[in-house]
């Protein structure tokens, strides 16, 4: 009998440590993400959330341990190389390029894979860049600025999306809009992982949440499995 | 961030005065024995270029500023001088004071223009202005442009000191110089010195803690270009000229060898650097422009494995922090 | 005719045309200083001598491969540029991380062995290198003769400056080394090869002041101290110009090339220092430079 071959998970992490300069940041994270799930990294400001994304992609001074990404380890690789595999992150800052036109920014990163988002879809999914395109990258507010973030990694073929505190700011109808916009892209079978302070949101998108803390994943639940018992320890947890 | 903090007296000297008693009571011997093992004349001149590199380092070793044009204090304060001890007749240690305002007021006019600016930016507009005081002594009459100055007399310093005795003169010229070295470490190791330190480390906090940054940065150059000034002015006596080669670029890229090579940020470093560099002249001038050749090797070795210089490497090695 | 005080009107148009030409190659000197500036964050002491060299490699195209002037605009800036960027791969990259100044003191070090080189195997006069027959002779104006020389010279640096300008801010390419300059770090995220970039970056830039040596060389001799003749001037000119601005670099050339071509009419023994003067003066209102971003 045939035993169907189980996909390797899109992302798994396992014993990473970081370092920015002389400062340990990342103790042992331990965690994976499967294909098609959206999975959030929650915790307090200085947990490691935001380290953890970037010792991901790549972006961080030292780290050591395992980062496989669709079952090819990508610890000792360069972050160009990390984004060519098929990885791209949505920073916290969302680094929109003021030296750039708002176009200009849409079609920077260039495209990895095939199956990118074409520029109609993404107008459709971000009506509102449609019509800022000539503007220069600085002059965006913060929501569009966080739209543009989004919108040029859907073009460049990425399948692993790591989105950083995409509603940080935001007024409410925009992190409607975006949680519409995750859904979406779930649907279409990208893989996401997401870093939120805002409990309630993530609740609305994600499947599977893990709690960091002091550098490390502290616990790991599923949605489907929140009881009464388990909010209380995230309101402990997240300080909420 | 370090805040300056008043240093509390201590009773017994610390492991940092001790270090540099030693280290002083050494350079003192080398300095006294030198005119018995070398021709005093060449050590006469590696002094005045030990002073030289002495004041440059002040700016980048201690305030993180690259000059590279520091040339036009050298050259400036030493035609002064050579004019003032010839043409003016003034006693010797008059004409070198004479060379040594020259150069502190285009310290502060060049200063209060190019310390507003940053790192990189700061060290193009002193090439910029060194070339520019290169011109003004090309064409500038009491300078007879390519002959220079000749014949510098040496007189009597205070009246007293009849300099065209070599003992004597080597006793002035050794007096300055070391006048010059203690003038640095004394600011270096001051409240003045701390201050500089921190606007080094970390400028927009030394601001927030209401310290008038420019001011030091402006006084921390003028007493490089003074210092730099008393090395030239005496060096004209030396030699007994002043020419164009002491305003000339390449002066200003020897200064930045010898205290890159000697070590960047070390008290004692430009003074090894200078005798070294000066002594490789001396030693390579039958080769022409192998000596260019030469000192750009240097340049390049020293940025990318030795960046601590001579005396940063015996310093690391010995775990001292005051030399 | 106009006779101010033995000024003539050809006496000026003389000076402004001589003046447009060192324009030019200020222009096209600072135009590759600022685009090294921005990408490497470092000041390339070592420009005047590469344009030394680009003289330098077509005086030899010429004379040991018989390659005429046409084949060593081209050829030259390419030998060179990558010479530079061969420059940048073992040695440059190294010091990537530190202070910046440590970049100045290797590229001034290069300078030295570069020019020393060449003083050594050359000595210090000149080699002739001759107007290409295409473009030898004159114009008769009316008010002025203007070689044609000349006049090619400063059309074509135009041209190229104005290219170099349109690729940078217009074109795709443009679009990556702007965003490399600005934020490497990111940019290298999104699957550029930023490592690369600087690279070829500084070889561009290099290219750029090797082309200037090429037009340089039926002008002026083809000499190992030229480089260091105008370097202390294009310094100038960018701080004037203002580090940052390419645009800011290009139109700060020609025109202070023309200050000073005007000062060398009126008066003569400050049109050595005028560059400098007037940056003294920018310095006191607008330290970043007259169109700088960055202070």
């Amino acid at each position: 009998m045939a035993t169907a071959e189980k996909a390797p998970p899109t992302l798994a992490v396992a014993g990473l440590n970081a370092w920015y300069g002389e400062s340990h940041i990342l103790h042992g994270v331990d965690f994976e993400v499967r294909p098609g799930e959206v999975v959030t990294l929650l915790g307090r400001n200085g947990a490691g959330k935001t380290t953890t994304l970037k010792a991901i992609m790549g972006i961080v001074g030292k780290r050591t341990g395992s980062v496989a990404f669709a079952g090819r380890e990508t610890i000792g690789l360069s972050s160009d190389r990390v984004a060519r595999l098929g990885v791209a992150i949505c920073p916290e800052e969302r680094a929109i390029f003021a030296s750039l036109s708002v176009r200009e920014n849409l079609m920077l990163p260039p495209r990895v894979a095939a199956g990118g988002l074409a520029l109609e879809r993404i107008f459709t999914l971000f009506p509102n860049l449609a019509e800022r395109l000539a503007s220069g990258g600085g002059k965006l507010s913060g929501g569009e600025q966080q739209m543009l973030a989004i919108a040029r990694i859907l073009r460049t073929g990425a399948r692993f999306l790591m989105l950083d505190e995409p509603t940080e700011g935001l007024a409410p109808v925009i992190v409607r809009q975006i949680g519409a916009t995750i859904a979406e892209l779930k649907r279409e079978g990208f893989t996401i992982l997401l870093v939120e302070q805002n409990f309630n949101f993530a609740r609305t998108v994600s499947d599977r949440y893990y709690v960091m803390e002091h550098g490390h994943i502290a616990i790991g639940f599923a949605n489907a499995d929140l009881d009464a018992n388990d909010m209380e320890q995230l309101h402990v947890r997240l300080g909420v | 961030m370090s805040v300056p903090s008043t240093v509390a007296p201590v009773a017994a000297p610390s492991r940092e005065t001790r270090q540099f008693a030693v280290a002083f009571v050494v350079l003192l011997a080398a300095v006294a024995a030198a005119p018995f093992v070398a021709y005093p004349f060449f050590v006469m001149e590696a002094l005045c270029f030990a002073l030289f590199a002495c004041a440059f380092n002040l700016l980048i070793g201690y305030v993180g500023l690259l000059s590279f044009g520091h040339a036009m204090f050298l050259g400036s304060a030493s035609y002064v001088c050579a004019h003032a001890a010839k043409v003016w007749g003034l006693d010797p240690a008059l004409a070198i004071l004479a060379g040594v305002a020259c150069s502190t007021v285009l310290g502060v006019v060049v200063g209060a223009l190019s310390i507003r600016s940053q790192g990189i930016y700061f060290a193009m507009i002193t090439v910029a202005f060194a070339q520019m005081v290169y011109f003004l002594c090309v064409e500038a009459p009491f300078t007879h442009g390519e002959d220079g100055i000749q014949g510098v007399p040496q007189g009597r310093a205070f009246g007293l000191l009849d300099l065209s005795q070599p003992a004597l003169l080597y006793v002035f010229v050794a007096a300055i110089f070391l006048f010059g070295f203690l003038t640095v470490y004394r600011a270096v190791n001051s409240p003045f010195g701390e201050i500089l330190k921190a606007i080094r480390e970390n400028e927009p906090r030394a601001i927030s803690l209401g310290y008038r940054v420019q001011r030091y940065k402006l006084a921390a150059f003028a007493l490089s270009a003074a210092l730099a000034g008393l090395a030239g002015a005496t060096k004209a006596i030396v030699v007994q000229n002043a020419s164009l080669t002491d305003v000339a670029f390449p002066m200003s890229g020897e200064v930045v060898l010898m205290t890159l090579l000697g070590g960047m940020g070390t008290l004692y470093g430009p003074v090894v650097g200078a005798i070294v560099v000066v002594s490789m002249q001396n030693y390579l001038a039958q080769y022409g422009q192998w000596v260019t050749v030469i000192q750009g090797a240097v340049f390049v070795a020293c940025v990318l494995a030795f960046r601590r210089g001579i005396v940063g490497e015996i310093a690391n090695a010995l775990k001292w922090t005051s030399l | 005719m106009f006779l101010g005080h033995a000024i003539t009107i050809q006496q000026l148009f003389g000076q402004l045309l001589i003046g447009l030409i060192n324009g030019s190659f200020y222009a096209l000197l600072s135009l590759g200083l600022a685009v090294i500036f921005g990408m490497l964050n470092i000041v390339n002491f070592a420009h005047g001598a590469l344009y030394m060299m680009g003289a330098f490699c077509a005086y030899f195209l010429l004379h040991e491969f018989g390659l005429n002037y046409w084949w060593a605009l081209i050829v030259a800036p390419l030998m060179v540029g990558a010479f530079g960027a061969l420059l940048e791969r073992t040695l440059l990259a190294r010091l990537r991380g530190l202070d910046p100044l440590y970049g100045l003191l290797l590229t001034f070090g290069l300078a030295l062995v570069v020019q020393g080189l060449f003083q050594n195997f050359f000595g210090a006069s000149g080699l002739p290198y001759a107007i290409p027959p295409q473009l030898s002779g004159a114009r008769n104006l009316g008010f002025m003769f203007l070689p044609n020389y000349r006049a090619w010279v400063i059309g074509f640096s135009a041209s190229i400056c104005f290219a170099t300008w349109f690729a940078i801010e217009k074109t795709r390419l443009g679009a990556y080394l702007r965003a490399a300059t600005e934020n490497p770090t990111i940019a290298r995220a999104f699957g550029l090869n930023v490592p690369r970039m600087i690279t070829l970056t500084y070889g561009f830039g290099v290219a750029l002041a090797a082309l200037a040596g090429v037009l340089a060389a039926p002008i002026n001799q083809v000499r190992p101290g030229m480089g260091a003749d105008i370097i202390a001037v294009v310094f100038a000119v960018v701080v004037i110009g203002g580090m940052g601005s390419i645009l800011g670099s290009i139109i700060t050339g020609f025109a202070l090339g023309v200050v000073e071509g005007l000062t060398k009419v009126f008066y003569p023994e400050a049109s050595n220092t005028v560059v400098f003067v007037i940056m003294a003066v920018v310095l006191l209102i607008r330290p970043a430079g007259l169109f700088g971003k960055v202070a």
